[in-house]
């Protein structure tokens, strides 16, 4: 199932506790799931059924960004939860980001 | 990305953390994403909104409630005198303005001001909540420059530029439980609205002082176990003279920023050793620039005060590294780009640079902003910066940093402040004139500072004239008011 994203749009997995933020989305629809299952747009939406498909788990942490290939779409972990997110079936890759010293 | 995002992912994140409030009213994310919704209902049909007063421990409810109804939020220094608070509130037509108890009856326009916390008070129960706004080219927060050198112009902070600096700069999430920042910053300082998004953002509790005292900045840093904190130089100052040289005793310290003006280094040399335990940053931005752009560290301070090499121990009084995600260029006169170690003017580029006023866009055709402050690089990308470039003294055609000749007065032990500008002269265009504030019980001639800085400096650097004051003027937020320091030495030698 296809989806069209915008940077703010919430993603709720539908399968664990997951949840992440749309930083950078591309024009038209993709193909994108959270624990190997398309994400519903709010945590009341989730029906309790389902599981985190082989392949799509391993957690996904609070802070951390996730990222496309070709950096078109970026998303931005806000709860932790077991399922990671995938586009078009190939898990995003983990961003790697240098802390800076928090200066305010 | 829009500002009401930031509330939803505090929402999603920090759902049941205490962030902000106080021991009467603390709020979670849950709570205080309620509390933005209820509020946001009430501003739907309004243009902005206004806040005049002293921080307040749910001042983000004002902010992202604005954020959410899709308006800018405006907050002005309530320091000013009456005719100049209602004149910036008046530039707000039909805005809806909020202020402390102190100063909403001196709001006398926009049909006065409704105090926040009666606001607050009042919210709609369970209205049927706005849906959040996505565009983040809007205006999200207008902040009126200080107006050191002229009227106080409006600058703009659209969304994209401050979610730019949050997303570049801080990790969403990155506090522990634990942690919490004392804001000590008034709420019209681009640091105020800084060091609240970016702690929202890292989910570190916001703990406000209303308004900074020394003595209750440190007592509060104690009680309400303070682990990070920014303050302006003037308050850095005024902290290390209310220790009176004992050690500051505050063991869960660990990070303390200053910024925003510059900081005398006698003062940071203290403070670190007051504070041993505790990791300095020193942030440079401008309000045009979204806050921070460039950073200098924890480990560099603590090398630049064990090195041997001079060129690493100057570093103390560099405003650090510029930020990975801000382009820098330090060009001369004729634009062209200067190599390390000689001065220029900053420019910056960047999806944080907003260098927009309400008048219009400053950036050039390729992005760029010209900060009008003068400084240098060195050989391995550290930034001093030199003052503004409007506070150049140009004596018989060579340009001369008033800064440069402050410090060397500051190092002398009689010398509190100083402050150097130039005044009008026939034979050299300018000629360079010192105010200096001698600290108490102390004396020293005139010659004896005119030799200091000839000796460390040279001749051509050397003030003509310096006169003794009582005190200096200055911000509230510690920028000196030069023009001030200037229009007075010009008259009383016309006199």
């Amino acid at each position: 199932m296809s989806i069209v994203l915008k940077p703010g749009t919430r993603l709720f997995s539908a399968v664990c506790k997951t949840e992440m933020i749309a930083v950078k989305a591309p024009a038209g629809s993709v193909d994108l799931t959270i624990g190997g299952i398309a994400p519903v747009s709010s945590a009341a939406d989730r029906d309790g059924s389902g599981s985190v498909a082989e392949g799509f788990g391993g957690g996904a942490a609070m802070g951390k960004r996730y990222v496309s290939d070709d950096d078109s779409i970026e998303l931005l972990c806000t709860k932790a939860g077991e399922g990671i997110p995938a586009l078009s079936g190939t898990p995003l890759q983990l961003k790697e980001a240098k802390p800076l010293p928090s200066s305010d | 990305m829009h500002l009401s995002s930031l509330v939803e992912m505090v929402e999603s994140g920090f759902d049941d953390r205490v962030l902000l409030g106080d021991a009467a009213r603390p709020t979670t994310g849950s709570e205080f994403g309620q509390l933005v919704r209820r509020g946001a209902v009430t501003l739907a049909d309004v243009p902005a909104l206004v806040y005049v007063g002293e921080n307040h421990p749910l001042l983000p409810v004002a902010l992202f409630a604005a954020s959410w109804a899709g308006i800018p939020f405006v907050p002005v220094n309530y320091r000013l005198e009456d005719h100049q608070l209602n004149d910036l509130v008046a530039r707000q037509a039909g805005a809806v303005v909020l202020a402390d108890e102190h100063t909403a009856p001196r709001v006398r326009c926009q049909g006065g001001a409704v105090v926040f916390d009666d606001w607050l008070a009042a919210l709609p129960a369970d209205p049927s909540p706005l849906d959040p706004p996505f565009d983040d080219d809007e205006v999200a927060i207008v902040l009126y420059t200080s107006g050191t050198t002229s009227e106080p112009k409006s600058a703009l902070l659209r969304h994209r530029h401050l979610m730019a600096y949050l997303l570049g700069s801080v990790e969403f999430g990155g506090a522990s439980e634990d942690e919490a920042v004392l804001v000590s910053v008034p709420p019209y300082h681009i640091a105020g609205m800084a060091n609240m998004l970016s702690n929202l953002f890292a989910g570190r509790r916001l703990s406000y002082l209303r308004a900074f005292e020394p003595h209750l900045w440190i007592e509060t840093v104690r009680r309400e176990r303070i682990t990070n904190a920014m303050v302006v130089p003037t308050m850095l100052a005024r902290i290390v003279d209310a220790l009176g040289g004992r050690p500051a005793d505050v063991p869960t310290l660990r990070s303390l920023s200053y910024g925003g003006a510059k900081v005398a280094e006698r003062v940071i040399l203290d403070a670190l050793r007051l504070f041993p335990d505790t990791g300095f940053v020193n942030a440079y931005g401008l309000t045009e620039t979204a806050s921070t752009i460039a950073v200098l560290g924890p480990e560099d301070h603590r090398a630049a005060v064990t090195s041997d090499d001079p060129l690493v121990r100057r570093r103390l009084s560099s405003a650090g590294q510029v930020l990975p995600m801000v382009e820098i260029e330090v060009r001369d006169e004729l634009d062209d780009i200067v190599p390390a170690g000689e001065p220029g003017i900053i420019f910056l580029r960047g999806e944080q640079i907003s260098g927009e006023y309400a008048t219009g866009s400053l950036l050039d055709g390729e992005g760029w902003f010209c900060t009008r402050d003068r400084g240098f690089l060195d050989a391995d990308g550290y930034l001093f910066i030199e003052g503004r470039a409007d506070d150049t003294i140009i004596r018989g055609g060579e340009n001369i940093a008033p800064a440069e000749i402050e410090e060397v007065l500051l190092k002398h032990p009689a010398v509190s402040e100083a402050c150097v500008v130039g005044v009008p002269d026939d034979e050299w265009g300018q000629r360079i004139a010192a105010a200096v504030v001698l600290r108490p019980g102390e004396s020293v001639s005139e010659s004896e500072l005119q030799n200091a800085v000839r000796s460390e400096l040279r001749g051509s650097k050397t003030p003509d004239s310096i006169t003794f004051r009582d005190v200096l003027p200055h911000t509230e937020t510690g920028k000196m008011l030069r023009r001030i320091v200037q229009q007075e030495i010009v008259s009383a030698r016309c006199e």
